[in-house]
């Protein structure tokens, strides 16, 4: 078989799709943001990926993961990281917001500089389930790196926000 | 610039984080509320993240095939370079909360010069995640301490006590070496003076609102950069470095 770059491209990114992150499983790592490119590298089939926060646990197994879905197909694929320009929020996908309001966590906000809630004045995130925006931070660490806890004022439910950075 | 000193100032960069992430993470199972506890052990993770792109960086540098593990698990204490703040030990939760503060204000100023920086694109884009980490661990620990030192006469008596105890470990965060003076003459690590000025403003307007005064006129220790270390760190690393050392070989 025979296929051509750009067949194999679009073949990989079908696999690449495919593939969830660990932590928010209802969406993919494309969603997330954090694949660059995949491409053709000296014959090789090469994805590059971005990891979200420095420390976070689940940037191995998504490699891991990336690299089994491709070399489900071409078994000298290889993943690459790299990590500038650093992962932004930024590049989370609408689509992607959309699907973590409907699960409870409070999505981050585009091009947001961070500085309203690192002080805790003015920013506000409102409540996922009932859409007030009387909620107050509980603390800024949640449940995993990238998340905040957050509780509601008028539902009284505690929900998790999305940190921008 | 010479490689060397590249790497060594990478290599300091990864220890400092490395080790306070160590030190932090003792605090997982122990932290004085729940939210506190998470709290902690998420900025330990951030911390121990950042080492180990850094480490990776500098084992990419020096071209030798060392690894993350290699740099953090079989090297002996000379051979660490953090500064001494970050290896002092926990104390109580105030004492953990004016060491984090102390350096996190550096950290961030520290951060905020390599995320700019034009002669390693690499270590730039660490830094820019660090940096944007780094604020969330500022804001935390500083508030602490206002809120610790504006608090009950005992708990301002505690970080009182905390801050005259680190206060002299804070000096060796800008006294200049060849390493980096090397670095501030390539243009990749800043000049500790023009930190240090920055460091002091944001760490002076922390301590006026939390009512703390910093200690005047005291010797400042030195030589974590050099490898010189108070006896803790050896301590720190035998334990961290037990498991890796007894099984070379052992993987998840």
């Amino acid at each position: 078989m025979n296929l051509t770059d750009h067949e194999r491209i679009d073949r990989a990114w079908r696999q690449v799709r495919g593939v969830h992150d660990p932590e928010l499983p209802f969406l993919t790592v494309e969603e997330m943001g954090m694949v660059r490119a995949v491409r053709i590298h000296e014959e090789h089939l090469l994805v590059s990926l971005t990891p979200t926060y420095s420390g976070c646990p689940a940037t191995d197994v998504i490699s891991e993961d990336v690299l089994a879905a491709v070399r489900a197909i071409e078994p000298d694929a290889q993943v690459e990281v790299v990590l500038s320009p650093a992962w932004t929020t930024d590049w989370i996908l609408d689509s992607a917001k959309e699907k973590m309001r409907t699960h409870g966590i409070a999505p981050p906000e585009k091009g947001q500089a961070d500085r309203a809630f690192l002080t805790g004045k003015g920013k506000v995130v409102p409540c996922p389930r009932c859409g007030t925006n009387n909620t107050h931070m509980v603390s800024a660490f949640g449940s995993t790196a990238c998340k905040a806890h957050f509780s509601c004022k008028e539902c009284l439910e505690p929900f998790e926000h999305f940190k921008c950075i | 610039m010479h490689a060397d000193s590249h790497i060594q100032s990478l290599l300091r960069l990864a220890d400092d984080a490395l080790i306070l992430g160590q030190r932090l993470s003792a605090w997982c199972g122990h932290g004085p509320i729940l939210e506190e506890d998470i709290a902690v052990s998420n900025i330990a993770l951030d911390l121990v993240g950042q080492a180990r792109n850094l480490y990776t960086l500098a084992g990419q540098r020096e071209g030798a095939g060392r690894d993350e593990d290699q740099w953090a698990f079989f090297r002996t204490d000379r051979e660490f370079q953090n500064h001494l703040l970050v290896e002092q030990p926990n104390g109580h939760f105030g004492d953990t909360m004016v060491r984090q503060m102390l350096y996190d204000a550096f950290h961030l100023e520290q951060m905020g010069f390599l995320a700019q920086q034009k002669v390693d694109e690499d270590l730039a884009g660490i830094a820019a995640k660090a940096f944007k980490e780094v604020q969330y661990h500022w804001e935390h620990s500083s508030q602490w301490v206002v809120r610790l030192g504006d608090g009950t006469t005992e708990s301002h008596e505690k970080v009182q006590q905390s801050l005259d105890s680190l206060w002299t470990f804070t000096g060796e965060l800008f006294m200049e070496d060849e390493v980096d003076q090397a670095g501030r003459m390539s243009g990749l690590l800043p000049e500790l003076a023009i930190l240090h000025t920055a460091w002091l403003t944001r760490v002076s307007d922390c301590l006026k609102e939390g009512h703390l005064e910093a200690p005047e006129g005291l010797w400042m220790q030195r030589g974590g950069k050099q490898g010189l270390h108070s006896e803790h760190l050896s301590y720190l690393l035998a334990e961290m470095q037990t498991l890796p050392r007894t099984y070379p070989d052992a993987v998840w």
